[in-house]
C-alpha cells in the first residue's frame, strides 16, 4: 500500500464515526492494538519534547525503507503515534518527507484534540521526517 | 436551603454548552465563574467611575477612589482585619507571597530558614527560591503522609533559632487538604516565628478570620472567589508590614521623592506601587458582597456535601485511587482510575462537557511523593450540584469502558 492508501483506509475508518467519543475509541484502540516500541528504546533520546504526554519515537532503515516504532504514555497519544508509525512505515524516506499527511485534517484531528495535544502530534511529525531526512543524507553519502 | 438554580441564573456561563453537552464546570479550584453582579459592577466602573485616584481633585477621581478604599474596608471585614491599613491590593496570591518573599526577604540573614510544607503550589515555593540566589538562607518542608496529611509533629524538630518565617497553604490545591494553619501558628507564634498563610484555596470556601488565626500574613486571589482575574490580596499585620521594606517602586508608594532621597508613604500604599486596579478591587468588593449574601458558612456547608456525595460516588470505581484522603478537606476530589493517564481522562471528559483538572496542579512535589505524574480533579463551587457529579460519575464510567479498565 501507498502512503496515501494508507491515509485513505484511516480516513474510511473514522468516516462513519460522527460521535468524538467514538473517533477517540478508534484511537485509543489503535494504540492499544500497536505493537509499541521495544523497551529498549524508550530511552530519554528517543522521547519527544513538546509533549505532555510521553511520547517515544525511534527509526530504523533497512534496505531503502524507514521502519518506525512509537508508544507514549497515554492511550490517545499513544494511538496517534501508532497511526503514524503505521502510515510511515516501511516506505521510503523521500516518499515519506514528501507526503501530504491529509488525514489528519480530514478526520478533524488537529482541530479536536486539545492544542498542547496537537502540539505533541506536530512534535511527533516533524521527528518522524527528522529521521527520513537523516536516512536519505546518510543514504546519498555513502 | 439554598436555591441552587438561582443561583445559577447569576451565572451566565454556566448555561453554556460545549461540544453540543451542557457545561459541567469542576475547574473552580483554578478560577470560578463571575455572576452577573461582578461583571456589571466592572462595566460600571469603567463607565461611570473611570479616573485614576488618590490625587485626582475632580469629582469623579474623588468617586472613583472612594470605591476603592470602600472595597479596601469590605475586604478588611471579610476576613476580618484589624484595620485596612492590613489589606495591600496585589494581582493575585502569587504577587502577594512574591511581596512577603522579597520585602521579608529583605530582613533574612545568610543562614536563616524558612519553612514550607510539601503541600505547596509552586507559588509559595518559587518565590523561596528566588529569594535563595539572593541569600543563603534555607528553605526547610514539613512533609505529609500517605493520605496527604501534613506531619505536624515534624515541625518541632525543623523549627530552630534560625527559623524566620513558616509560609503554609491553608488547602492543598492537589489534594484538598485542610491544614491545621491555626496550631502551626501557635506553635510558630511560641517561638517568636511568624507565618505566612496561602490563603487561595481556603477564602473561597469557608470563613477565614485573620485575627482569629492569628495570621501574620495571609494571601488570596479575587478570581477564585468569583472576583475579577489579575486581583488580589495580601493582608499583612500592620507592625509587620510596617518593618518590611517596600516591594516595587513607583507612583502612589512614595512620599516625597528628589534624586537624593525618597520617602515612602504611609501604609497600604506603600506596597502598592503605580495605577492599582481600582476597577478590579470594586469588583472583588462585589464578589465578596455576593458571597455574603449566600453566606460563607452556607457555601462551605454546600460544598461539604458536594465533596462527600463525590467521594462516594466515586468509590463505585473499584479501580479509582483517591490522591489525598483526609477527614478535613475542603472544594475539591483529586483521583485516578485504574493505569488510565489522567491526561487521557480529562480528554474524554472534557468531550462530554466536563470541565476537569488534569496533570500536577502546580504542585510537583506532591505528585512526586505519590510517585505519579497528575491527577484528575474535580474542585467545586457554590454553583455545583450533585446532578453534575452524577455527569461526572457516567462520564468516568464511560471512559472507564473505553480504556478497558
Ligand atoms: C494554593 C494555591 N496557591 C497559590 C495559587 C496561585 O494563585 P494565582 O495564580 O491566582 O496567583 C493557587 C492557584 O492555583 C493555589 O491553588
Amino acid at each position: 500500500m501507498t502512503i496515501n492508501e494508507k491515509q485513505d483506509e484511516i480516513i474510511a475508518e473514522f468516516e462513519f464515526l460522527d460521535d468524538w467519543l467514538d473517533k477517540y475509541q478508534q484511537i485509543i484502540d489503535k494504540g492499544m492494538s500497536s505493537a509499541g516500541i521495544d523497551p529498549k528504546y524508550k530511552t530519554p533520546e528517543n522521547l519527544i519534547e513538546g509533549c505532555q504526554s510521553k511520547v517515544w519515537v525511534m527509526a530504523e532503515y533497512k534496505e531503502g525503507k524507514v521502519y518506525y516504532q512509537g508508544e507514549s504514555n497515554t492511550d490517545i497519544a499513544g494511538g496517534i503515534a501508532a497511526m503514524l508509525v503505521e502510515i510511515f512505515s516501511g516506505h521510503t524516506p523521500q516518499e515519506i518527507i514528501d507526503t501530504d499527511l491529509y488525514f489528519i485534517d480530514r478526520i478533524g484531528l488537529k482541530e479536536h484534540l486539545s492544542p498542547t495535544r496537537s502540539n505533541g502530534m506536530l512534535a511527533m511529525i516533524k521527528q518522524m521526517r527528522l529521521f527520513a531526512i537523516a536516512f536519505k543524507a546518510e543514504n546519498e553519502n555513502k | 436551603m439554598i436555591d441552587i438554580n438561582k443561583i445559577r441564573e447569576d451565572f451566565p456561563i454556566l448555561s453554556e454548552t460545549v461540544y453540543g453537552k451542557p457545561l459541567v464546570y469542576f475547574d473552580n479550584a483554578a478560577t470560578t465563574q463571575k455572576p452577573r453582579q461582578v461583571v456589571e459592577k466592572i462595566v460600571e466602573g469603567y463607565y461611570k467611575r473611570n479616573a485614576n485616584i488618590h490625587r485626582g481633585v475632580h469629582f469623579l477621581s474623588q468617586e472613583a477612589t472612594e470605591a476603592h478604599e470602600q472595597a479596601r474596608q469590605e475586604v478588611r471585614a471579610f476576613i476580618n482585619a484589624k484595620s485596612s491599613n492590613e489589606i495591600i491590593f496585589t494581582r493575585g496570591t502569587t504577587e502577594a507571597i512574591n511581596l512577603v518573599a522579597s520585602s521579608f526577604g529583605e530582613l533574612l540573614s545568610d543562614g536563616d530558614e524558612v519553612i514550607v510544607t510539601q503541600m505547596e503550589h509552586h507559588s509559595n515555593i518559587v518565590p523561596w527560591q528566588l529569594l535563595q540566589r539572593r541569600k543563603d538562607i534555607k528553605l526547610k518542608v514539613i512533609p505529609f503522609d500517605e493520605n496527604g496529611v501534613l506531619k505536624i509533629q515534624e515541625l518541632d524538630t525543623l523549627i530552630t533559632p534560625k527559623t524566620k518565617l513558616i509560609a503554609c497553604t491553608h488547602v492543598s490545591n492537589a489534594l484538598g487538604t485542610i491544614n491545621p494553619v491555626k496550631e502551626i501558628i501557635e506553635k510558630a507564634h511560641a517561638q517568636g516565628i511568624p507565618v505566612l498563610v496561602d490563603g487561595a484555596q481556603s477564602i473561597p470556601h469557608f470563613k477565614v478570620d485573620v485575627q482569629e488565626l492569628d495570621a501574620d500574613f495571609l494571601a488570596f486571589s479575587a478570581h477564585k472567589i468569583y472576583g475579577p482575574t489579575g486581583m488580589g490580596v495580601l493582608y499583612g499585620k500592620e507592625a509587620w508590614l510596617d518593618k518590611l521594606p517596600p516591594y516595587q517602586g513607583g507612583g502612589e508608594m512614595i512620599d516625597k521623592v528628589t534624586f537624593e532621597k525618597t520617602t515612602f508613604n504611609v501604609l497600604p500604599f506603600k506596597f502598592e506601587a503605580g495605577t492599582p486596579d481600582f476597577i478590579g478591587s470594586t469588583a472583588l468588593a462585589e464578589a465578596l458582597r455576593y458571597v455574603n449574601a449566600i453566606g460563607i458558612d452556607t457555601i462551605a456547608a454546600h460544598e461539604q456535601e458536594l465533596v462527600a456525595y463525590a467521594v462516594q460516588q466515586l468509590s463505585r470505581f473499584d479501580n479509582i485511587r483517591f490522591i489525598g484522603q483526609t477527614k478535613e478537606r475542603s472544594g475539591l476530589v483529586s483521583f485516578l482510575i485504574g493505569t488510565i493517564h489522567p491526561y487521557d481522562l480529562g480528554s474524554v471528559l472534557d468531550k462530554l462537557g466536563i470541565a476537569v483538572r488534569t496533570g500536577h496542579h502546580c504542585a510537583q512535589p506532591v505528585m512526586d511523593a505519590f510517585g505519579i505524574d497528575g491527577t484528575v480533579r474535580a474542585s467545586f463551587g457554590i454553583y455545583n450540584t450533585k446532578e453534575e457529579i452524577d455527569i461526572l460519575v457516567a462520564g468516568v464510567e464511560r471512559a472507564k469502558k473505553m480504556f478497558k479498565q
